[in-house]
């Protein structure tokens, strides 16, 4: 398939403002008769059924919680990029857009990646006057602090709670839609099919998650903000709910997969203690600018931490990034906590954990200076680990956090069907091989708020749109595949429950499509997992009626998706012959352990389309062309 | 590590759906690790059961960090169980003893209807914000950032306030279900940002009207709802809320007018 990115045309800090002009406009009084879904209501989700409502499009905005207020960007701790310099250390939009493509290893389409340094600015005024309380100084300005992968304070916080009160904001702008009737709200609805009319997405097929019926949405255009599909894993920060269920049915559909070996493995989350494990707990970014990470210099040292004298620690990342020290760049920071670990230095009953010490930090400001400013994760961490954090080291380890790859879409966040948007981290744009920190808030919310809004009417002004109605054959036939999904996982009747299936899918992927990836890996993980599907759909156990509440059967339809999409994501690792970013290969490091990009052979984006059941994807290339940010080895030293 | 040895008595509330009553079940676990967090031992009950060939208990959940609010349940007769400032997510089994009985059930208010197990309908919240939770502003229309300064302790009451979840937990733990706390949050969080304060009065009555046809009780200053907040949130709130409300219904007027050019 060819790949349009539909980039618009001049210099890159030009490209949006001559788009926004080129894009054709919807009048006032046309817009209340196009008719928008809004699957998911995250950052992205919340903010572009809000955003579309106020413009007068009539909304449908469905999410799996019981309220949009919980979707998963409300986890989000540190902090949300922006260009506006208020430290006046030589940021600009030049330099967040510069840092963003090369914090992402040159795999970034530089043109979304400019427009969404652009639009930062506008977030946090927008959130400021929504009322989200950030961080203040004395004077009532607003604060910064620093994040990884940058040399500028751009990163602006609600203490450690960035993402929930940014949520907030665009759900109260939310509800305020829904009391005005530009928006409808369905809760507790997953979606589990989308509807294509003469090839264009008009609807989707929802299940009620209370009373078990199959409801028929139709619509003129439908905006997917269904999240990452980190869950992949098993084992990850996400939410027990996040799922690739949306993305994957829309791709059986028609909508081109990208880059799904690239995922972010954060550095700082709360090691794992045993089986019984459901999730793991993130620590915040922001820890790792007054956190110090080291590990004893001995093999299995069996000393308290505080006993270990400074000349017996390794400070690996300060000795080894001496300029970005504990803030290198997410992929980075992990890689090395894997190599140390596995040269036998790691801390802990495991030994599958580095420190990270505050120690120095209170000798310089005490525990209350601390405390003021990470006050909230000091008290996660203890709760979990019932450790104090104050008087010895956290231990962290790297977790499943964030997925760059995503659904692929072209400039106007169109996926390969027509009127079938992606936003958020469900697609793929903006952050290439690899996010960095405080990026993730700022990409959900500039889709949602400023994007989205100019592009969806674009495709309204330039699209013929026939009427349609959801008792049409399409939409039945597509209920009755539902239908037929949902009978035959309860009809199975097996031995196995679904969380052992999940749990063994997370170990291969782990094991095999983790932080360090190579050829044997990937091929044992890619023959492993369609055997362990088969036998999912011979031997799972999945209890109780269609017709009910019926978590059970909600998990195994995601797991059933995880069980197709850990395939592809396993595949494209194996054709992605080259390490950059989160995606790292064995075989393509430097001689000190760096990631080695291949620009000659790998400079794309490599898109995979569905071609039925028992056939292998195929393979579409969008090359990415770097104009204004020369392609250089990414270096953190 | 290896799985732990605590045997617990766990009952727990089962009920169809709201239309039916509900009773405890009982149902007796071993093996149980101090580590596990109280969700993980409720996984390791629903696998158990799943393997008996009987459904799984249901009960809401899902960042289990404690942040987005979703699960709800009350353990041995206290919203989010025996530990401080913690969602049931965050709570850990380290908190019992082997040989326990653990006592759940559902957040329990005529307007959180049972939807099974203990998953209850929180929707009146929503509807709660819609009446009012939020500042009337969208997108496009915004200021300049650092405009308008905020008194640091201002915006530090506010972040005090905004950090409120709606899990609901004080309405759980209220004799009367109030969800005085909940709303008070809300209207406080958005009346000490200069940004909340041109629609402070009409936000307060209409959230309260709105609090009030939704069924919750009065508060009659127990202050249950603060012991349970697994965030803190400080019954000060509810007295601000009551000072506002007040002003307003003496001094706010409902007029409307026309945006006509």
């Amino acid at each position: 398939m060819k790949l349009e990115s539909n980039i618009p045309g001049g210099p890159i800090a030009e490209k949006w403002t001559r788009h926004k002009f080129e894009l054709k406009l919807i009048n006032p009084a046309n817009k209340r008769k196009f008719t928008v879904i809004v699957v998911g209501t995250g950052l992205a989700g919340a903010s572009a059924a809000a955003s579309l409502g106020e413009l007068g499009y009539h909304v449908k905005s469905f999410c799996i919680q019981d309220s949009p207020r919980r979707a998963h960007s409300i986890a989000a701790q540190g902090g949300i990029n922006a260009a506006h310099n208020y430290p006046n250390d030589g940021d600009s939009i030049y330099r967040l857009f510069y840092d963003t493509v090369k914090g992402g290893d040159f795999r970034a389409r530089e043109a979304n990646v400019h427009r969404l340094a652009e639009c930062s600015n506008l977030i946090i005024d927008h959130c400021v006057a929504q009322g989200v309380p950030f961080g203040r100084e004395y004077g009532g300005l607003l604060d910064n602090r620093s994040f990884g992968g940058a040399q500028v304070s751009r990163t602006f916080y609600a203490r450690g709670q960035t993402g929930q009160q940014l949520l907030l904001g665009a759900y109260q702008a939310l509800m305020r839609q829904v009391a005005k009737g530009t928006v409808k709200m369905f809760p507790r609805r997953e979606m589990m099919d989308l509807v294509l009319i003469d090839g264009k997405a008009r609807g989707i097929v929802v299940r009620n998650l209370v009373t078990g019926e199959l409801e028929c949405h139709e619509a003129d255009a439908v905006c997917l903000a269904t999240g990452g599909y980190g869950n992949v894993f098993y084992l990850s920060t996400n939410a027990k709910g996040s799922n690739v269920g949306a993305a994957w049915r829309a791709h059986k559909k028609g909508a081109l997969f990208a880059n799904p070996c690239y995922t972010q493995i954060h550095p700082t989350c709360i090691p794992v203690t045993g089986d019984h494990q459901s999730k793991l707990t993130l620590m915040s970014e922001s820890l790792r600018n007054d956190g110090r990470v080291w590990v004893p210099r001995k093999n299995g040292d069996p000393r308290k931490p505080s006993d270990i004298p400074e000349s017996e620690r390794y400070y690996y990342l300060e000795e080894k990034y001496p300029s970005f020290g504990n803030l290198v760049p997410r992929d980075v920071a992990s890689r090395n906590a894997k190599m140390v670990c596995d040269n036998g230095l790691g801390v802990g009953t495991s030994k599958r954990a580095v420190f990270l010490d505050f120690a120095d930090a209170i000798k310089r400001i005490g525990d209350s200076g601390v405390s003021a400013k990470y006050g909230n994760l000091f008290q996660m961490y203890e709760k979990i680990t019932d450790e104090n954090p104050y008087r010895t080291p956290m231990r962290i380890y790297p977790a499943s956090h964030y997925t760059m790859g995503g659904l692929w879409v072209d400039y106007n966040l169109q996926s390969t069907i027509p009127g079938l948007f992606v936003l958020g981290e469900a697609n793929f744009s903006d952050h290439g091989a690899n996010r960095l920190g405080a990026s993730a808030l700022m990409q959900g919310l500039a889709d949602g708020y400023f994007v989205i809004p100019y592009t969806i009417g674009g495709y309204f002004a330039g699209t013929k749109l026939d009427k349609i109605t959801s008792s049409q054959t399409e939409f039945v036939e597509a209920a009755k595949n539902s239908k037929a999904l949902i009978d035959r996982l309860l009809s199975i009747n097996g031995k196995k429950t679904v969380t052992e299936f999940y749990r063994e899918l997370g170990h291969i992927m782990w094991e095999n499509v983790g932080m360090g990836r190579n050829k044997a890996g990937l091929e044992k993980a890619i023959s492993t997992i369609p055997n362990l599907r088969d036998e999912f759909w011979k031997n799972v156990k999945v209890l109780g009626d269609k017709g009910t509440f019926n978590q059970n059967l909600e998990n195994a339809m995601r797991v059933a998706d995880f069980l197709e999409f850990g395939e592809l994501l396993a595949k494209d690792a194996l054709y992605r012959e080259e390490s950059c970013g989160g995606h790292f290969r064995e075989e393509h490091q430097t001689p000190d352990n760096e990631a080695k990009r291949d620009d000659t052979k790998f400079c794309h984006v490599a898109a995979w389309e569905w071609k039925g059941e028992n056939n292998p994807h195929e393979l579409s290339k969008e090359e990415l062309e770097f104009e204004n940010v020369h392609l250089i080895t990414r270096s953190y030293k | 590590m290896s799985e732990g040895n605590m045997n617990l008595t766990i009952k727990v509330w089962r009920q169809k759906n709201a239309q039916t009553r509900g009773a405890f079940e009982t149902i007796r676990l071993s093996g149980i690790s101090p580590d596990m967090s109280f969700l993980e031992m409720l996984d390791v009950m629903n696998e158990h059961l799943m393997k008996e060939d009987k459904e799984a208990f249901a009960f809401d959940h899902d960042c289990r960090e404690g942040i987005c609010g979703m699960c709800s349940l009350v353990i041995n007769g206290i919203p989010h169980g025996p530990d401080s400032l913690v969602t049931t997510c965050q709570l850990h089994m380290r908190k019992f003893k082997d040989g326990d009985i653990i006592v759940i059930e559902p957040w329990r208010s005529a307007a959180f209807p049972v939807i099974r197990d203990c998953a209850v309908d929180r929707g009146a919240f929503d509807r709660i914000i819609q009446a009012g939770g939020y500042v009337s502003i969208s997108t496009g229309n915004a200021p300049h950032a650092n405009t308008l300064p905020v008194p640091k302790s201002d915006a530090e009451h506010a972040f005090d306030a905004a950090a409120c979840i709606g899990c609901g937990a004080c309405v759980a733990a209220c004799k009367n279900a109030s969800a005085m706390l909940f709303v008070s949050a809300k209207v406080s969080h958005l009346s000490y940002l200069p940004q909340g304060k041109p629609e402070a009065k009409k936000r307060v009555l209409a959230m309260v009207e709105q609090m009030d046809k939704e069924g919750f009780g009065n508060c009659t200053n127990l202050f249950e709802c603060e012991a349970a907040c697994p965030k803190g949130i400080s019954v000060e709130f509810i007295a601000k809320m009551n000072r506002e409300y007040m002003c307003a219904t003496v001094f706010y007027a409902e007029k409307t007018y026309s945006t006509d050019a």
